[in-house]
């Protein structure tokens, strides 16, 4: 185990990609790589990238990816596609978007199947992303599966979270739905050459105002009316983030070096908000107590002997007992 | 949601653009349940390599419609060695002449498949070839 820890962190990528596996199968192996990987991660800048199926995640993260080695940063992309329903099988694909990134060891990509998740991401990816960050990548973009309204798994991942539109996919009302425009720490417009770019663009930034009102100064029957912004928002040095809006075009890499720029303001806000700090302990904190919830449960059943569960579980499905009385039953039997 | 999962990188080597073959069989591994990586087409030995290493996969594909099968197969065998990958199962699908069967086979392809061939068939082949013992 300490010379599979000694080649990751000296480089060796098959040493690196057969550990990938054993932590995207949670096997014993894994889980103990990773505890003693733990000391060494907590200094890569997650980029988390979501966005609707076809808005070109896998286009923008090939070019953003290609971006960062001109600044000789060592990139890992972890790729995430779902799994069938129904057989358990994927087809992962964002391969075909990055073969740009082929024959630089400066780069590594991953493909994970997510594998049941729903919140689009794998249930490893958090951990696949440590073992990238402990191995020395200075930069972990983690893209999820092309997602809907509440994939946002990925925010409590990532410290800066890209959410990708492309021109022509909704109009205001879906702007100001909850979910994953929320989640956006910078807004991206891709295809930007497409008809729609103009109306798409007045969509979001009409919804950041009403996140994040500005001072409004407007004339109405010859009146001048005005309304202060609230107060802590009102500038450029305000401490809050108002998520910017860039535009791309991923095929051919307009906007890319803006983009980056806009990540690396983030990573700076974020520092210096000491938002950095309260992210990552929160993502720790939570990580903790999925696993102490997955060692309770495991432990609660070997406690309790199979048929009893059984039965309980029976009396639920004739309706005598309903899952709450259930429950009560069954911690009570464990004492 | 933690087993084992046969990976697999399925890839077109070489210059022909005709991948409706590899998109079959891609969807027919899924369907058995595989997790497949498909990379696209116009691949080189050298790209094919990378990503079977990136990816830690157990088996590679390779769909080759151009005639250039004994220059890319046994160079994409090569390099899986060259990078530690020896226990990397080669298949090959496409169209390969009879008598060039068993070069390949010889050079370390586990089978080669022509037009028609089951699903059923490689899936069973690629079941049996990753399963140790």
């Amino acid at each position: 185990m300490t010379s599979t820890i000694q080649s990751i962190l000296d480089g060796n990528r098959l040493a690196l990609s057969r550990l990938l596996t054993q932590v995207e199968n949670n096997t014993p192996e894994g889980r103990e790589a990773l505890a003693a990987l733990f000391p060494y991660t907590g200094h890569a800048h997650l980029i988390g990238v979501t966005g609707a199926p076809g808005t070109g995640k896998s286009s923008l993260v090939n070019q953003f990816a290609l971006h960062l080695r001109k600044d000789d940063k060592r990139v890992a992309i972890v790729a995430v596609d779902p799994s069938s329903p129904f057989t358990g099988g994927a087809v992962l694909g964002d391969r075909v978007r990055m073969r740009d990134l082929a024959g630089d060891n400066g780069i590594f990509i991953r493909s994970m199947a997510a594998r049941g998740s729903l919140g689009g991401l794998a249930a490893t990816t958090a951990q696949v992303v440590q073992v990238f960050d402990a191995a020395g990548f200075d930069a972990v973009l983690i893209e999820t599966v092309g997602a809907g309204q509440s994939e946002v798994d990925i925010a409590r991942l990532a410290h800066t979270t890209l959410v990708i539109e492309a021109p022509g996919l909704g109009d205001e009302i879906q702007a100001i739905k909850a979910g994953i425009l929320e989640i956006a720490d910078i807004l991206v417009i891709n295809k930007a050459d497409r008809p729609g770019v103009e109306s798409t663009e007045r969509a979001l930034r009409s919804m950041l105002e009403l996140a994040h009102p500005l001072r409004q100064v407007w004339n109405h029957h010859g009146r001048r009316y005005v309304v202060d912004a609230p107060p802590g928002n009102d500038g450029s040095d305000s401490p809050l983030w108002v998520p910017p809006i860039c535009k791309t075009i991923a095929t051919d890499g307009s906007g890319i070096p803006e983009l980056a720029e806009a990540v690396a303001r983030h990573a700076a806000h974020l520092r210096q908000s000491g938002d950095w700090v309260n992210r990552e302990r929160a993502r720790l904190r939570s990580e903790t107590e999925t696993l102490l919830q997955e060692r309770l449960m495991q432990n609660f059943r070997q406690d309790v002997p199979e048929q009893a569960y059984h039965q309980v579980l029976e009396q639920i499905f004739q309706r005598r007992l309903s899952p709450w009385e259930a429950v009560e039953i069954l911690l009570k039997r464990q004492k | 949601m933690t087993e084992k999962k046969i990976r697999v990188l399925v890839a077109k080597p070489g210059l022909d653009g005709h991948d409706r073959g590899a998109k079959v069989v891609a969807r027919a591994l899924r369907d058995a349940g595989m997790e497949v990586i498909y990379t696209g087409l116009r691949q080189t030995p050298e790209m094919i390599a990378e990503a079977a290493l990136q990816e830690d996969v157990d088996v590679v594909g390779l769909s080759i419609l151009s005639g250039a099968h004994l220059a890319l197969v046994p160079r994409v065998i090569e390099l899986l060695k060259a990078n530690g990958q020896e226990n990397v199962k080669v298949f090959v699908g496409g169209i390969i002449p009879d008598e060039d069967v068993d070069k390949l086979k010889a050079a370390g392809v586990y089978n080669v498949y022509g037009p028609g061939a089951p699903t059923e068939q490689i899936i069973a082949d690629i079941r049996s070839a990753v399963t140790p013992g």
